[in-house]
């Protein structure tokens, strides 16, 4: 670590104003913060917060708990192979999970060179700081996608949402939509067919480097959802295997235990609000069960709990501290919302199978309106207080 | 007093740049995301309005000083709903086909914000020769930002202009996919909004 911290001072001069190298000067800023916390603080006068943990800190803790989930969901993406081409019994697990991580790999660099490159290209032409929002929005891109998405798609999408999501809105922090979800509803209405359906979207059916199976042409697979938005009335597959996450799906989405290790850092290091999260569930539970008591959906609430990416939204996307309501009784509101909306998506509307992106978009687009009703309400209250005095 | 003096010269040239309706007035956009699907009727739609406008400015222009300053708008109304009325017939009888895609939006020109500003703020105090340069201008002025849009839309929309293929099959054969969000009006407000990022970045004044 010290020497890393040597070669960084060592290398500094070359980036400072004058220097031969100023024209990467953010991108230097930008690594030199990510490893080390920088060690300027705000003034000692005055009523700062004083706190080691800064905003990329923090980003770095929400990366940590996607990893699970992504782990698992490169694992999944071999399992798929191998269980498409009816090779199950032959396939060992090292041998699964690097031919997940063999296609994975990909998409995530893609993801991460084109968004971080226009964010250093931005800081660098508004000579601004670097901004590090992008480091989480990356990891959860190809998490959200299915394995089969082209690469060049994803790369106009990310760069789309990145300049019309969050550059133009004033850059990090100021977004008013999720990044990552509005480079999903690009793609998704961009390019429907490459995207959902029961075509061949979800699994992965190439040989790559040597590892994995073909599969047949004629294969084809549908998410659980999928298969109910086209009027099946039985599910596939066991819920134990819903759980775990061996069903298709995008690469990050299928396991509730690998995302339930991410809630648990989210929640025990307090970055994520549990109110968010926990009102997201019951919205969608009760909600779910609904339908079900109705008997408009023939799945019940567990199952609308653990299929498609209502969880992977609930705790990763939902409790983004940017785009979700801010207010403490707001956020009841809007993930009680959020979980409503997605799952009457997908029980109404047998276009979508899956609600849960549009649902926290939408939301999205409310939270500024939840927080102002929550803080007039405040002040009004407050105000008739001081009267009464 | 010359046919193109330099008042007449602003009245014709201004409305195609520093003074656009579409991307610096920022009026007439409903328009502009309805029909720009592809360029077909973009042009088409561009060269309707630039032919109303600039005729309802000379004929209101013409009579502007009998007109009751109370009962004006209805008066207006009446002159520019004629001149619609005209042009949808022509297009009916002459391009069927695009008038079957335009649908309702010929018939809407009639509350187009371009036509009712023009007729306030230009011809209701200028006189006719101006106001018919200026209704030109405008006309014009809408027509590029329409165009713009429709070319960008049906390009990475449908890999045609005006029908024709532009995008070779080469192309499709190796993956390439049409962006289905440029068919939907959603995107087309994004291209104007590009249009005009880009017009201001240009124009510092204008910022």
């Amino acid at each position: 670590m010290n020497s890393l911290r040597k070669y960084f001072d060592k290398i500094k001069p070359n980036f400072e104003e004058g220097g031969k190298l100023h024209a990467f000067r953010s991108l230097y800023d930008g690594f030199e913060t990510f490893a080390f916390v920088p060690n300027t603080t705000a003034g000692r006068c005055g009523t700062h917060v004083h706190d080691a943990i800064d905003s990329k800190r923090i980003m770095s803790l929400v990366v940590i708990a996607l990893v699970p989930a992504l782990l698992f969901g490169m694992y999944n993406v071999g399992y798929q192979n191998a269980l498409a081409a009816g090779q199950l019994e032959n396939a060992t697990f090292w041998g699964m999970f690097f031919y997940g991580f063999l296609a994975v790999l990909p998409k995530l660099i893609v993801s991460y060179v084109v968004g971080l490159g226009i964010e250093f290209t931005v800081a660098q032409w508004k000579h601004e700081e670097i901004q590090e929002g992008f480091l989480v929005s990356g990891i959860i891109i190809p998490m959200i996608v299915p394995v089969n998405t082209p690469l060049w798609m994803l790369a106009i999408a990310v760069a789309f949402s990145v300049i019309f999501a969050k550059e133009i809105f004033g850059g990090t922090g100021m977004n008013i939509f999720n990044v990552a979800l509005i480079t999903r509803a690009f793609l998704f209405f961009s390019y429907p067919s490459s995207m959902t359906g029961d075509d061949t979207v979800w699994v992965s059916q190439d040989v790559i480097c040597g590892l994995g199976y073909a599969v047949p042409d004629t294969f084809s697979a549908a998410t659980p959802l999928g298969d109910i938005a086209a009027g099946a009335t039985a599910l596939s597959s066991s819920f134990c295997d819903q759980v775990v996450g061996l069903i298709p799906g995008s690469i990050g989405e299928t396991s509730v235990i690998a995302i339930a290790l991410g809630a648990c850092l989210l929640l025990w290091t307090g970055v994520a609000s549990w109110k968010t999260m926990l009102s997201v569930f019951v919205g969608g539970g009760l909600t779910g069960w609904m339908y079900n008591a109705l008997g408009l959906s023939p799945l019940d609430a567990c199952q609308h709990i653990v299929l498609g990416g209502f969880c992977f939204g609930a705790v990763f996307m939902a409790t983004d501290p940017v785009t979700s309501a801010r207010t403490e009784g707001g956020k009841w509101i809007y993930g009680f919302l959020i979980g409503f909306v997605a799952v009457t998506v997908r029980v109404l509307n047998p276009g979508y199978p899956e609600g849960m992106m549009l649902a926290i978009l939408l939301m999205n687009l409310f939270a500024p309106l939840i927080d102002y009703c929550f803080v007039s309400h405040n002040i009004s209250k407050r105000a008739q207080r001081a009267i009464k005095k | 007093m010359a046919l193109l003096s330099k008042a007449n010269q602003e009245a014709l040239v201004g409305p195609l740049n520093l003074n656009n309706p579409v991307v610096v007035q920022v009026l007439g956009i409903c328009s502009a995301l309805a029909v720009t699907a592809q360029l077909e009727p973009a042009i088409v739609m561009g060269l309707s309005v630039t032919i109303i406008t600039a005729f309802s400015n000379l004929i209101i222009s013409l009579i502007r000083n009998s007109i009751p300053n109370r009962i004006r708008i209805i008066v207006q109304l009446v002159v520019v709903a004629a001149l619609v009325t005209i042009v949808s017939q022509v297009l009916k009888a002459f391009a069927y086909d695009v008038s079957v895609q335009l649908s309702v939006y010929v018939g809407l020109i009639i509350t187009n914000c371009i036509l009712m500003g023009r007729l306030e703020a230009f011809a209701m105090m200028n006189k006719p020769w101006p106001s018919f340069l200026d209704g030109i201008g405008n006309g014009i002025g809408y027509a590029i930002i329409l165009i713009i849009v429709g070319f960008v839309r049906e390009l990475l929309g449908a890999g045609t202009l005006l029908g024709f293929q532009i995008i070779p099959d080469w192309c499709y054969e190796h993956g390439y996919v049409n962006n289905g969000m440029m068919t939907m009006p959603a995107m087309s407000l994004i291209i104007v909004g590009c249009v005009i990022w880009a017009h201001r970045a240009y124009n510092k004044e204008l910022q």
